[in-house]
């Protein structure tokens, strides 16, 4: 870890788990944040913030690292290289792997690889049930004390009311939330996109809104009965939303995320046949977004994530229906935020950093999303104005698959700085990452 | 017409003399057939005439014409089907095509990879033109982006079925001589059906009106938007209708919940003497086969007066050497 001083010079500083929005320097010494405000004394290094926004290290907490059982479609440390080029200093990754992360050997196992990787943070999301199979709980209680900070069966969700309800009443006891994949498998019954009129057009079995929307409303009663604290994964209806919202009205310990795509794409573009807009859940309609905009901008949704769901190409490159579901996003997401969000003015860079720092932070009760003096230096350096075409084949990730691939976005992580280290640094003039 | 001939008297040409081959730009320019949303009225109406230029081949006592001599065609199919492969091969055979059946069996693994590798693998052998049926909606759309040979949609999943539409079509045409202002039927498990979805696109480019029938839970709402009227009253409709084509109802659905019996379906929406009655005196009724006798439909009525089921068996014939004929010369051209 450097001990010398690192000052970044002249950024406007967006700290919102301190309320802070204002150009100003940040020193940074021994690992950790020394202070926010105009540096005074000698630095080592400095970095020239002017025009840009430094904030804490941006955190997304819906990660899938496909390490165990698919080294080919991503790595730990391969994530982890795409995690820190897209601005990210901290990821949670879910425990959807070949063997799923079960046990607190597979937590122990994901700290040990991300460490190797010494990349970004990486905090593993335990299973609610043991091989995800929705009938018997997993041990949770060992896996947090392994570090598990969450509980989650993503890519599917709990089927069983009574076995959501005992997860529920176990997981009060260490103080977790529980990730709901919500996704009644019931209605969805094999499914390949939203149930509408394209998937009518098209012939291709639909997912309805309600398979969503009827989990939320079972899991906000249970959540109600067991004072749990419930997180919906990825929302992508405009009901679903609007139960979350209803639920937080009634007090329920609810929060919830959206995806990048979920902001920006609609139902129509499976048009194309095109597998890389396969995803669970799946692309809605132009009123869902709506809503889903709507819900950031009132902040009924609390995290943006990537749901970043790496495929190799030969799985990808198949038909529709028997494609795998799922997108690639931790080196787009920032730009695809800014496009959804804070061009068309639906909320502000506050608003949206703390969307990715603080917020799921809080959510996984990290000790992260902060610039406070004394907490590790975990910094994002972003040039909101930088426009960048997307180029699939220069991400680090080792998949491809993502649909964004020559889309033009404003805004990206020029710097990332990981427990006072810089990680990767990206300008258009060159592209030093610490692993290059 | 001066400088863009049209392909049907290319077509006409070649059955009477029955010899060579010609290279012009045409009316038609696809390589590939893969659904009827795509295309326009114009270039539908061109394989309709096309069609009915090809039709006396299969009438003559040497039934050949040497449009494909030379060409290769392979029916390469990922779901049964007999009656659709075998039409398909006889039509190519009449256009002097080799033909060779690929049947292959999807296995649960690597699917991705085997077709994208088997279509390559075809082509690499010299195959000219694809055939291609798979239990994927889309399928054929991901052949068709690796290769560069032709691709003819022969059934994807619930997606289309482009040729059987077109013959439903040319077997109206025929008998109606017109499609324009027509209401035609389609009744039963329409959300299922590539038939129907094909059917629905052809017929509205034309000018007819489509009409869905069946229960709510096979005909879903979401086909008003696509142009489509809907109805759940078989009887309270039914004399509304120039044509009445009707679609096959798998038993499996009953397991589904979409109906609670096919005796309930059959009392329903089934096209029996009974209900024959209210139609309209000079509807033509259709089924694009296999009938379950019986179930959707009487065996009185399938075998009747009124039935067209045998003549659309007959004219997907002429309807696919035009499909392949004209596909193959866009390639050529193009």
């Amino acid at each position: 870890m450097p001990d010398k001083t690192l000052v970044i010079k002249g950024g406007r500083v967006i700290d919102p788990s301190q309320e802070i929005d204002e150009v100003t320097d940040v020193t940074i010494a021994g690992g950790k944040v020394q202070a926010v405000g105009e540096a005074t004394g000698h630095a080592a290094e400095t970095i020239d913030a002017t025009g840009k926004i430094v904030c804490p290290g941006l955190i997304d907490m819906h990660v899938h690292l496909r390490e165990p059982g698919r080294e080919d479609a991503e790595t730990i440390a391969s994530g982890c290289a795409a995690a820190v080029a897209g601005g990210f200093t901290s990821i949670a990754c879910m425990p959807n792997t070949e063997p799923a992360l079960d046990t607190e050997a597979m937590i122990e196992f994901v700290y040990r690889q991300a460490a190797r990787a010494d990349l970004c943070n990486v905090f593993p999301i335990g299973a609610i049930t043991k091989v995800r199979e929705g009938k018997e709980l997993a041990e949770m209680g060992q896996m947090v004390r392994a570090g598990a900070v969450g509980f989650s069966d993503d890519g599917r969700g709990v089927a069983s009311p009574a076995v959501m309800f005992r997860a529920m009443q176990y997981a009060t006891m260490f103080d977790k939330a529980l990730i709901q994949h919500c996704e009644d498998p019931d209605l969805a019954g094999g499914g390949c996109m939203n149930a509408g009129l394209t998937s009518t057009r098209l012939g291709m079995p639909g997912i309805p809104a309600m398979a969503e929307e009827m989990m939320i409303q079972r899991d906000l009663l249970l959540a109600r009965n067991t004072r749990a604290r419930y997180h919906v994964s990825h929302v992508s209806t405009a009901g679903g939303v609007e139960l979350v919202r209803e639920g937080k009205k009634r007090g329920i310990d609810v929060t919830t995320e959206v995806c990048p795509h979920h902001l920006l794409l609609t139902d129509d573009c499976v048009e194309t046949f095109d597998t890389n807009f396969k995803v669970n859940p799946p692309l809605r309609t132009r009123e869902d977004v709506d809503a889903c905009i709507a819900g950031v901008a009132d902040g009924t949704i609390d995290c943006l994530v990537t749901d970043h769901a790496p495929h190799g190409r030969e799985d990808k490159e198949t038909d529709f229906q028997n494609a795998p579901f799922g997108m690639i996003g931790l080196e787009v997401a920032l730009g695809l935020y800014v496009k959804a969000l804070i061009t068309p003015e639906h909320c502000d860079w506050p608003r949206l950093i703390a969307m990715m720092t603080i917020n799921p932070a809080r959510v996984l009760g990290l000790k992260k999303g902060t610039l406070e003096p004394g907490s590790a230096a975990d910094v994002t350096i972003i040039d909101p104005e930088m426009t960048w075409t997307v180029d699939t084949s220069a991400f680090r990730s080792h998949s491809r698959n993502s649909p964004f691939g020559g889309w033009s976005l404003k805004g990206r992580a020029t710097h990332t700085i990981v427990g006072g280290r810089l990680n990767h640094v990206f300008s258009h003039e060159n592209v030093v990452s610490a692993q290059d | 017409m001066t400088g863009v001939r049209h392909p049907a008297q290319d077509a006409k040409r070649l059955v009477a003399t029955a010899s060579g081959t010609e290279r012009e730009s045409v009316a038609w320019p696809h390589r590939d057939l893969l659904s009827l949303e795509e295309l326009t009225a114009d270039e539908i109406t061109v394989i309709l005439d096309t069609a009915e230029a090809f039709e006396d081949v299969s009438t003559r006592s040497v039934k050949k014409v040497p449009a494909l001599r030379g060409r290769v065609v392979v029916n390469l199919f990922f779901e049964d089907s007999t009656r659709t492969r075998t039409s398909f091969t006889l039509a190519a055979q009449r256009l002097s095509a080799d033909v060779i059946d690929f049947t292959a069996r999807t296995s649960a693994l690597n699917k991705g990879e085997s077709l994208r590798d088997t279509v390559r693998n075809i082509e690499a052998m010299g195959v000219d033109l694809i055939v291609c049926r798979h239990s994927a909606s889309g399928a054929p759309y991901l052949i068709a982006r690796n290769v560069n040979c032709s691709v003819i949609n022969a059934g994807d999943g619930r997606h289309e079925h482009p040729t059987q539409g077109l013959l439903d079509i040319y077997t109206i045409r025929q008998a109606k001589k017109r499609i324009d202002g027509l209401n035609v039927a389609i009744v039963g498990d329409v959300a299922n059906s590539r038939v129907a979805r094909s059917n629905l696109h052809g017929l509205l480019k034309l000018g007819a009106e489509v009409s869905f029938v069946g229960p709510t839970t096979l005909v879903p709402k979401a086909f008003e938007q696509l142009g489509a009227n809907i109805y759940h009253n078989f009887d309270a409709v039914i004399d509304r209708f120039d044509v009445i084509n009707m679609l096959r109802v798998q038993r499996e659905r009953v397991t589904s919940n979409v109906f609670p019996s096919l005796e309930e379906y059959s009392r329903l929406f089934g096209l029996t003497n009974e209900r024959m009655k209210r139609a309209k005196p000079d509807v033509l009724v259709m089924h694009p086969g296999p009938i379950n006798r019986g179930v959707e439909m009487s065996a009185d009525v399938a075998d009747g007066q009124k039935s067209a089921i045998l003549r659309q068996v007959a004219n997907g014939l002429s309807v696919r050497m035009a499909v392949m004929f004209l596909c193959k010369q866009a390639a050529d051209v193009g």
